[in-house]
């Protein structure tokens, strides 16, 4: 399937891309992705998790042309 | 209901008047009305602030601005709530966010702003960058705003 990425804020600084159109497996869940996509450079903060923006747990199976954002938790106000 | 997110500076008086006279200016029925203005510290943890970057996920954010206000709307029984949020390089006493409702009574609007603001504040995809000097760092998350969701 097909799935894009998004990162925010210091997620995004540190995987060095705001944006990526990857492929997936079937039966990927979000929070899995994560563990893949970050295997180089574990990420060690609070990571959340959002697919079509709507907030997700990790558990959330993707669907093929999902967008999926991780991002750190907000600070705005 | 109004949502806005700017990437330029605002005057918050000038879209409280204008909001009030264009959405609610038959509405007799009117007898509180509450604001919140959040602005840009020129200090942030016995840290120099010499300007904030706010970066946001568009489409997300509109969406639970939206949300989070209907959520008050329904919840306080207020007439109508307004919410402008920046975005963009901001710098100390400049405008960051309002939140402003109207309501019959007092409690109703002051109750609404409050809620609209602490659920901004745990849920909008918003994220605050300060710089000085020595350099930026990301701001972390207040201890009180939180979501039931996060992944660790």
């Amino acid at each position: 399937m097909n799935i894009c990425v998004r990162y925010f804020a210091s997620i995004k600084d540190d995987m060095g891309i705001g944006i990526a159109n990857i492929q997936v497996n079937d039966d990927m869940t979000v929070g899995k992705l994560f563990e893949q996509l970050t295997a180089d450079k574990p990420y060690s903060g609070i990571v959340l998790m959002a697919v079509n923006h709507e907030y997700v747990n990790s558990s959330y199976k993707l669907k093929d042309g999902d967008e999926v954002a991780y991002f750190p938790p907000v600070t705005g106000g | 209901m109004k949502i806005k997110i700017l990437d330029e500076k605002f005057d918050p008086w000038q879209e409280i008047v204008e909001f009030k006279r264009n959405e609610l200016q038959n509405n007799s029925n009117i007898g509180a009305s509450s604001v919140f203005l959040g602005t840009v510290r020129d200090f942030n943890d016995d840290e120099t602030v010499e300007s904030l970057f706010l970066e946001h996920y568009p489409d997300m954010t509109e969406k639970y601005l939206s949300k989070i206000v209907e959520d008050a709307i329904k919840k306080h029984k207020i007439f109508d709530g307004l919410v402008i949020h920046r975005v963009g390089e901001l710098k100390p006493t400049d405008p960051i966010v309002i939140v402003a409702t109207w309501s019959e009574h007092r409690d109703s609007a002051f109750d609404a702003t409050r809620d609209i603001m602490e659920a901004l504040k745990s849920e909008a995809p918003f994220w605050k960058k300060e710089s000085n000097e020595k350099g930026f760092r990301w701001v972390q998350q207040d201890k009180q705003a939180t979501v039931d969701n996060v992944e660790t």
